[in-house]
């Protein structure tokens, strides 16, 4: 394929070429994605379905939650199930004993979970790698005992029950009527908007800095610890908003089981497949991760070998994701900036492309 | 008030004495250079400076500020800024991010304001952007704005960690053996830039292994070996002081002398 406006695949690699045939015509792809995805429950699907796709729209947001703490500042958390349940416990339960509504709750469980994020922070600080993620690990098992053992509280093995569905100005949000869905595709756009808004930020470049080198990052003046723990209470942050929305989908029902380790392992596993540090990635991760056990049912346990097999063949082959390749676009510049450069005699056009030397 | 004064420093590894006792000083606007053996400490000091290292006796005061048990983030916000001898560049990031790195203290807008992409947000970043892309310019790496910082060659990471300690917006450039791995062009026209540097209002400090740099750049010489202060003075002082070329070369040729 020879593009005149992008040059030939064989002359600048495929991504130089995909990734400027995409940058150019984004508006349309965005604008045909969002309209795909705004018709999502209109499309006549059936309850399994709608529920796979609030699922994936669920774990991509799970994606970014634990993106912002492992593809921004490196931390690896083994323990996001922890605020996943602390996020569905406390909306759920706001619901149920204070009676409190939908929003507000959902807004609390994500102040509350950040919280929790901040108070796990805090010891941390001095932990980094396999320790740091064996801490976390252990966050998850207490979490998942204090959900088990204050009944008073928590109703203990019994779970919560009854909780009701959301509501706003009389209309109720369902599987059926694609309301679940239409709730969870707008927090998690919301999301994706915030990521990135954060990563494009000095608060973004601190945190990837950090990831990169953190001596390096504390002799530029970065406050490290503070950068380290606000990633924990944005991660937890956003986490908890996904768990208050679990809460509402299950049947009106969650109870501690819903929150084990395998589910921090798979939200892990979505960063890493998708790709460590991008949106794109936690969407692709999601999709894939939760398409696959439905794609090869009939092939009863040996899915999870099979599954089991492909994660480790990424992590040798292909350790930064499927999607997670370094773009080759230049640095983004706001046209404000461009205008200015241009004005000092520094026209951007005479700036070299991402590629390298 | 003096610039940088460093008295009687020493830097103790439990049983070893990494430096002793050691006392210099700089003076704006000079090129001092730091220089010894392998192991003389040298490095060591360029970590107490900046706070890397609690150091175990001693004052340094900077512009009349005592920098002992201070943060290295408020040394940096002080006005000293350093590079390193093993690169210690952001590898996955672009070379205007490194940049823009090191301009986090000087960008003042908060969390929230990135979140909303206020006013105040978008004038600062795009301030900042504009800075970034002079500073490489001035440096001469106006055509790796965009790269990866991995991507360049060993001589022009070197140029990127100066460029990011230039953008903190330090008074004092700490710079540990800039011209590493440099050839011998690239190391003439680093020198020339240093000396602009010089002249644009920085002040320096600078260890170096290459004498040939050495030489050709510095104002005034201090030479460590096993921690302590052997010798100071002009560069032609230092090329023919007996002390310095026995610490460079050995002592044997002292004691060959006197046989």
């Amino acid at each position: 394929m020879k593009n005149r406006r992008f040059g030939s695949i064989r002359e600048n690699g495929f991504l130089y070429v995909f990734e400027h045939f995409f940058s150019a015509y984004r508006g349309f792809f965005f604008a045909v994605c969002g309209i795909l995805l705004v018709a999502v429950p209109y499309m006549d699907l059936n309850r399994a379905t709608l529920r796979l796709v609030t699922m994936i729209a669920l774990y991509s947001m799970l994606g970014m939650g634990l993106n912002v703490l492992v593809g921004y500042t490196g931390q690896v958390s083994l323990g996001h199930a922890g605020f996943y349940g602390i996020g569905a416990y406390a909306c759920a339960l706001l619901q149920v004993r204070l009676g409190l509504s939908f929003w507000p709750s959902l807004a609390l469980a994500g102040v509350f979970t950040a919280l929790v994020g901040l108070l796990l922070g805090l010891p941390t600080l001095r932990l980094s790698g396999t320790y740091l993620s064996i801490v976390t690990l252990g966050f998850c098992e207490v979490v998942q005992m204090v959900l088990k053992q204050w009944e008073s509280v928590t109703f203990g093995n019994y779970g919560v029950r009854n909780i009701p569905k959301p509501e706003l100005f009389g209309y109720t949000f369902n599987l059926q009527n694609g309301g679940f869905y239409q709730i969870i595709l707008a927090l998690a756009v919301l999301t994706a908007v915030g990521c990135l808004a954060v990563k494009n930020s000095k608060t973004g470049r601190a945190f990837l800095a950090i990831k990169d080198d953190e001596l390096a990052a504390t002799m530029m003046g970065i406050k490290t610890s503070r950068y380290k723990i606000l990633a924990f209470v944005i991660s937890a942050f956003i986490t908890g908003i996904a768990g208050g929305f679990y809460s509402v989908i299950n049947n009106g029902y969650i109870e501690p089981t819903n929150f084990v380790f395998n589910i921090s392992v798979l939200i892990i596993s979505v960063v890493i497949v998708g790709g460590l540090g991008t949106i794109r990635g936690m969407v692709f991760g999601a999709a894939l991760l939760l398409l696959f056990p439905e794609v090869f049912r009939g092939l009863n346990e040996w899915r999870f070998v099979i599954y089991g097999v492909l994660l480790v063949l990424m992590m040798q082959f292909r350790p930064q994701g499927a999607l997670g390749w370094q773009s080759t676009l230049p640095f983004k510049l706001s046209r404000r900036t461009k205008r200015e450069l241009e004005a000092r005699g520094l026209s951007p056009s005479r700036l070299n492309e991402g590629k390298g030397a | 008030m003096g610039f940088l004064n460093v008295e009687n420093i020493t830097m103790q590894f439990g049983g070893l004495r990494a430096v002793d006792n050691v006392s210099f000083h700089v003076d704006q606007g000079e090129i001092v250079s730091l220089i010894g053996p392998n192991g003389a400490g040298k490095t060591t000091v360029f970590n107490m400076l900046t706070g890397v290292y609690r150091i175990t006796g001693g004052t340094m005061e900077f512009l009349g500020t005592a920098l002992v048990d201070k943060m290295p983030q408020d040394i940096v916000k002080l006005g000293i800024a350093r590079t390193f001898q093993n690169l210690r560049l952001f590898s996955k990031m672009r070379v205007i991010e490194n940049v823009l790195v090191g301009m986090h203290i000087n960008t003042r807008y908060r969390f929230f304001s990135s979140l909303f992409r206020t006013a105040l947000f978008r004038r600062e970043e795009s301030e900042k952007a504009v800075r970034a892309v002079e500073i490489l310019k001035s440096i001469g790496l106006l055509k790796h704005v965009n790269s990866y910082a991995e991507s360049l060659p060993y001589g022009e990471q070197r140029k990127v960690e100066i460029a990011r300690a230039m953008a903190t917006d330090a008074k004092l450039l700490l710079l540990d053996e800039p011209a590493a791995g440099m050839n011998p062009a690239e190391t003439e026209e680093l020198l020339r830039f240093i000396r602009q540097l010089r002249d644009e209002g920085y002040t320096i400090l600078l260890i170096e292994h290459d004498m040939n740099v050495v030489m050709n750049i510095s104002d005034r010489i201090y030479v460590l070996d096993h921690g302590r202060l052997i010798a100071d003075g002009l560069p032609e002082e230092i090329a023919n002081n007996r002390d310095v070329v026995d610490a460079y070369l050995g002592g044997e040729r002292k004691k060959h002398a006197e046989d």
